[in-house]
């Protein structure tokens, strides 16, 4: 009990005193999450839109597959990324692997399938009710399509919020695309795992409050903002 | 801008639509002239809000032809507006409602304010613009649907049954609205399950069995000697719970 309240106090100190290797490694990570977060948004929201609202065959089939793939279970994106981008892998010849590059991939295939089957809920419901109303005023293609999506941003800022929230807390795929080099690519996660290994505890503590901190603050950001749009917009 | 010419009278060629194997509208022939106000009276299923969506644009018939007066083009102003059973309403303000479809009418910017508020005025909402339109009651949203599509000046106002989910109040003012857009020159045509309302509001009965026309008459002549054996049984059953 001792050595943990004394790793829990060094940890604090740690936090407190902004200790530039932690400072360096949260940096980092936020920088990793936050552009695979972007570029999956990118990708993600016209995904999510074309399958909502489109028809063609094989839809359903496409649905489910993307709904399970919000369960993508990080090793194994890591895994796929890492063999594409081995020397032997066919993007080999980039160099990209064990960079933050190749983290940013793998968070971003990681966090696609999230945002975009949430944003597919969301379009779908909202283009089911509006769709009449839409066209019966005049509404057509892409000045409908605007209408809804602005209509129903702070869903989708949620949606985004999300898989920024799974994007920082996984370790699996940035372990192994990243490597986990010190002052590289080391990021909260995968420090925490080795840190705990080695026997290093404030360290390894200190990172978890700062992630658990972020989590927390990230879903608070989403719910006022779902709150907050509840009750000024209904 | 107003084209010159009415887009009435509205003709309906031998139109149908079917879904899978069921005629929701089975080769129905008519033609609306501008002026009286239209009810459609029918059975649950008897395809009266497909109708109205076939007659709006919102779906289009599997057979049969559907031709106005004056033909709309894709991208040109609507001339003809639609209120639904329950009214859809974007999460922004009451005012910015009516706003939002004047903007797609190309109305421009500096002139839809003060007709979106001469539309709420009418309607007897002013006091409640600037609230969110989603977190007003089912009437007061219905009022400001009917106040969207009156800001519209349409020369036709579909209705499908816009009533049917108001309290007793809301639907007595729903009614003075829909007089008063009636009187302002718009072509009414509308579908109820109130038979009273369908006395109050109507001038002629469209009356729908089985997505066929089974029936088309003056209001009085409708309710007091029906000619089809399928309205007689209609009313029959209908006039117990009205």
């Amino acid at each position: 009990m001792e050595t943990i309240l004394q790793a829990v106090r060094e940890a604090a100190g740690l936090v407190l005193a902004l200790d530039p290797k932690l400072v360096d490694i949260v940096v980092l990570s936020i920088q990793v999450s936050l552009t695979a977060v972007s570029l999956a948004t990118v990708l993600a929201l016209p995904l999510g839109a074309v399958i909502a609202v489109g028809k063609f065959p094989g839809r359903q089939t496409v649905i489910v597959i993307l709904n399970a793939l919000m369960g993508l279970p990080p090793v194994v994106v890591g895994l796929l990324v890492y063999l594409f981008l081995s020397r032997a892998g066919p993007l080999g010849p980039l160099g990209i692997l064990f960079t933050p590059t190749a983290m940013v991939i793998a968070q971003t295939i990681l966090i696609l399938p999230i945002i975009a089957a949430l944003a597919r809920q969301a379009i779908e419901d909202a283009w089911r009710e509006y769709q009449e109303q839409l066209r019966s005023l005049g509404a057509g293609g892409w000045s409908a399509a605007l209408t809804l999506v602005w209509d129903i941003r702070f869903s989708l800022l949620t949606a985004v919020l999300a898989g920024l929230g799974r994007a920082a807390a996984e370790v699996g795929a940035v372990m192994i695309v990243g490597g986990n080099i010190d002052g590289v690519t080391r990021v909260m996660t995968t420090t925490i795992a080795l840190e705990t290994s080695k026997g290093d505890l404030p360290l390894a503590l200190g990172l978890g409050i700062v992630l658990v901190m972020l989590i927390l603050l990230l879903n608070a950001a989403a719910y006022s903002f779902k709150e907050v749009a509840q009750r000024r917009y209904g | 801008m107003r084209a010159p010419t009415s887009i009435l009278p509205l003709r309906l060629e031998d139109v149908s639509f079917v879904a899978g194997e069921r005629a929701i509208v089975n080769r129905v022939a008519l033609v609306l002239e501008a002026g009286p106000r239209t009810i459609i009276l029918g059975p649950n299923g008897a395809g009266k809000s497909v109708l109205m969506r076939l007659c709006h644009g919102l779906l289009a018939p599997t057979s049969g032809r559907i031709e106005w007066a004056a033909q709309e083009r894709p991208g040109e102003r609507r001339r003809q507006a639609m209120v639904f059973q329950r009214p859809v309403m974007l999460r922004r303000s009451a005012i910015a409602n009516i706003e939002y479809a004047l903007g797609i009418a190309g109305v421009l910017a500096v002139e839809r304010t003060r007709q979106a508020r001469d539309a709420l005025e009418s309607v007897g909402l002013s006091h409640l613009a600037d609230r969110p339109a989603r977190v007003l009651s089912g009437g007061e949203q219905q009022r400001l649907a009917l106040a969207r599509a009156w800001a519209l000046r349409p020369e036709v106002l579909f209705l499908d049954e816009p009533t049917a989910s108001l309290d007793p109040s809301a639907t007595a003012e729903v009614e003075r609205i829909i007089g008063a857009i009636h009187a302002a020159g718009t072509k009414i045509v509308m579908c109820t399950h109130n038979l009273g309302q369908a006395r109050r509001l109507g001038d002629e009965i469209l009356f729908l069995h089985q997505g066929r026309l089974a029936e088309r008459a003056a209001v009085d002549r409708f309710f007091d000697q029906p000619a089809s054996a399928e309205a007689r049984d209609f009313l029959k059953g209908e006039l117990p719970w009205t």
